[in-house]
């Protein structure tokens, strides 16, 4: 299963081979001896009159090229909105390419100002998106979230998807990318174990541990966490702070104001935090367990929960046995929490984009907006279990357990789902944030300590002139 | 030679020397050139910092955290690696019995070798997720359920950060010490018998043999395996990388310089930064090695 984290280890053992950072040096001379092309006056297709129907002006013959990143969702769906597209235009050829090498294969298309007219940049060797953002290869795509929706003329794109869309769209201050793919974030169980010993997941801090002092007189621990990458418990950690403190506490983070790390809320999860591993709620030697260790000892009921994104279910079917029903639900709320219980993180991933120079740029922009139809992002969703940004696309479909209570967790949290990006803005925090994670994990620093930390982390990535700054509104 | 040959010599050593001048010594070059740059790693533009990134690189807490676990590398492996080499292969050469036919190895030494070279027939990365196996962190991990079993308790190994660092350092060592062996011995067979046998003779014990003869006979041997030793310790990534939790964790407690490179050229976009600490480690490693032939360096025996 391809997924944001599992990415982050396949690009370094992928690096580990690269072995050495000179290697680089000669690459990017090679690059920029690959560099040029020119603008060889394309239109960007389109041309045939604007209708309802056809905002961009799409002319039905122009073919359209397709490049799909084939990781965790196959590219199978793809197909199914090619079929799409191909039923609106009947006349037109489509160029379908599943492919895991996105850089090497489309740099030199980029260079050589041909690009296709779709891609999925995704995966480990995706394009990087600022270069293209900020060197202008990128359509903008406010036009496509000012068309009328397929599904209900009367109504804008932009209204018939999460609003984390267009949040996740911004680069460089323009609408450059639609991000498909919603991640919920959760905590999980198994709901058939949880049926035969009479639990209920928990509401408040009190119930929460509570429940984990039964689960552990039966002999499971109540918490697994990831332990080799921290910032799975840290996603229970944030959860609970952002619960407690409103949105305004991610905001500041993401934002780097100074102090944000010290708010209160942050403190009283970073105890939460503490009080599990002091009273032996977290698994035995979890903190050395790597994704598919814990996640599998979860799977044998060894551990109660386990936090992780909606790609858990997927990741793990080869090991989890039969009767197993990967199941979402919320962390606790602490004492004093500003947002309801039913809550959670969500992000929106994988990244389709148009390229500014694509001979079908019309095309390209009519093929989104075919994507965030109910239809497309229902097949999307019924073939990769996944589900997307698209408001209510979910409705009616047979899902498996674990795509539907994340579903479930997605509708009741509405407005109040909340979604952090200072991970990606600042990557030279992100990993020394993470081992922070870890120390509290184990219990090897207090709160204060765990505060003070993150919060330097944050003011030297402020301070650091090499890094462009984001804040968020 | 004449004039007419050197033509002849060179044309064969053209393309071989074009390939290492394109492809070993032309990335050298950029690189230090490229320490003196803000350059990102993906974009083509960059400016000329001077000598910036290495005044922030003498500040950084974490560089020097990464210098010195490769300084215990530095001088762990191959003190370790060069100890149990020169015993495992002194017992498999003269360790067996000693008659009026000579000195022989232990029975099935030809068994033992094979054994002990197999860890150099796998790739780092598969020792790396073996040995993290093996030492889980949890107290029904291989390791832990044995030393459980036989009373000496468990440890969490890698999630410790007090001795992740060791951990790391055994399975370097776990993984030299066959390719060492294997060296080591085939030196000590090229040692004419008769030398051991006129030793034993005149009364000498297997000791003073292996002090006053082997030793002193595998000197230049030693000596070179301790340069290739020293140059894996000031390395160490890939084990690292693969083995431990972040990776480098916990808490910084295992990174190396070589993670610290890859971590801000990949990661960090700061392959100008990244170039510098390779510059670095560069020279660095040329000191080491120059400073351990220096220091090392004794009068060969000739035989």
């Amino acid at each position: 299963m391809t997924t944001p984290d599992n990415l982050s280890r396949r690009l370094f053992l992928q690096r580990a081979a690269v072995g050495t950072l000179l290697a680089t040096g000669g690459s990017t001379l090679l690059s920029a001896c690959a560099s040029g092309g020119s603008d060889d006056g394309n239109t960007g297709g389109g041309g045939a009159e604007q209708t309802t129907e056809n905002p961009f002006g799409v002319k039905a013959a122009d073919p359209l090229d397709v490049v799909i990143f084939k990781g965790g969702y196959g590219d199978d769906y793809a197909k199914a909105h090619e079929e799409l597209y191909k039923k609106k235009f009947p006349e037109t050829t489509i160029k379908h390419a599943g492919i895991t090498d996105i850089t090497p294969q489309l740099q030199p298309r980029f260079n050589g100002g041909n690009p296709p007219d779709v891609i999925d940049n995704s995966g480990a060797s995706l394009l990087p998106m600022s270069t293209l953002a900020s060197s202008g290869q990128l359509a903008d795509l406010t036009a496509l979230f000012d068309a009328p929706s397929i599904d209900d003329p009367n109504k804008k794109v932009r209204d018939t998807v999460e609003p984390i869309t267009l949040e996740a769209a911004m680069l460089e201050g323009k609408p450059l990318v639609l991000d498909y793919v919603l991640t919920v974030y959760a905590l999980w169980y198994n709901k058939p174990l949880f049926a035969k010993n009479g639990w209920e997941p928990a509401k408040t801090w009190t119930e929460f541990l509570a429940l984990c002092e039964e689960i552990k007189k039966a002999g499971i621990a109540p918490l697994a966490h990831q332990g080799k990458h921290p910032y799975y418990i840290g996603q229970v950690l944030m959860d609970m702070a952002v619960k407690h403190g409103g949105h305004e506490v991610i905001k500041a983070i993401d934002s780097l104001e100074p102090n944000a790390w010290k708010h209160e809320s942050i403190k009283a999860a970073a105890e939460a935090i503490l009080e599990l591993k002091g009273k032996g709620y977290m698994m035995q030697g979890t903190e050395g367990l790597d994704h598919i260790q814990s996640q599998t000892a979860w799977n044998q009921g060894k551990a109660a929960f386990i936090p992780s994104g909606s790609w858990l279910e997927n990741e793990q079917k080869p090991v989890a046995p039969k009767d197993f029903e990967t199941t979402a639900t919320f962390t606790p709320l602490l004492d004093g929490s500003k947002l309801p219980v039913d809550c959670t993180e969500i992000s929106a991933g994988e990244n389709f984009i148009v390229p500014e120079k694509a001979k079908n740029k019309a095309g390209g922009l009519e093929y989104l907006r075919i994507m965030l139809s109910k239809e497309a992002a229902g097949k999307f969703t019924e073939l990769t279990g996944s589900p997307t940004v698209v408001k209510g696309a979910a409705e009616g479909l047979k899902l498996s357990p674990g795509a539907s209570s994340a579903n479930a967790l997605l509708e009741s949290g509405g407005e109040n789902n909340w979604t952090t990006y200072f991970a990606t803005w600042y990557s030279t925090m992100d990993k020394p944030i993470r081992s922070v994670y870890g120390e509290l994990a184990a219990a090897r620093i207090t709160a204060d300590e765990f505060c003070a930390r993150a919060q330097k982390l944050a003011d030297d990535t402020a301070k650091d002139p090499a890094t462009k700054k984001q804040t968020r509104s | 030679m004449r004039h007419g040959s050197y033509r002849f010599v060179a044309s064969f050593l053209a393309i071989p020397l074009a390939l290492y001048a394109i492809f070993v010594i032309s990335p050298f070059v950029q690189a230090f050139y490229y320490s003196l740059t803000d350059w990102t790693g993906i974009s083509p533009d960059f400016k000329f910092v001077g000598f910036d990134n290495f005044r922030t690189l003498a500040n950084d807490s974490v560089f020097r955290q990464a210098l010195g676990h490769n300084l215990i590398l530095l001088i762990g492996l191959p003190l370790a690696t060069i100890f149990l080499a020169l015993v495992f292969a002194y017992l498999l050469n003269v360790g067996g019995r000693a008659n009026a036919a000579g000195v022989q190895g232990v029975r099935g030494n030809g068994f033992y070798k094979l054994a002990f070279f197999l860890p150099q027939v796998l790739s780092v990365p598969v020792i790396a997720v073996i040995w993290a196996t093996v030492m889980t962190s949890t107290d029904s991990g291989l390791l832990n359920s044995v030393t459980k079993a036989i009373g000496l308790g468990t440890s969490e190994y890698l999630a410790n950060p007090d001795i992740a660092l060791y951990c790391v350092l055994w399975v370097l060592i776990w993984g030299s010490v066959g390719f060492y062996l294997v060296l080591f011995n085939a030196a000590m067979s090229g040692i004419p018998k008769d030398i051991f046998e006129a030793a034993i003779i005149d009364g000498a014990t297997r000791l003073s043999t292996f002090f006053r003869i082997t030793l002193p006979l595998l000197w230049d041997t030693i000596q070179t395996s301790w340069v290739y030793l020293a140059i894996l310790a000031l390395d160490a990534y890939a084990l690292v990388a693969v083995m431990t939790a972040g990776p480098g964790g916990p808490d910084n407690s295992t990174t190396v310089m070589g993670l610290q490179i890859a971590d801000n050229g990949f990661q960090y976009g700061r392959a100008g930064y990244a170039s510098a600490m390779g510059v670095v480690l560069f020279f660095l490693t040329l000191i080491i090695a120059a400073v351990m032939l220096r220091a090392t360096r004794r009068d060969r025996i000739e035989y």
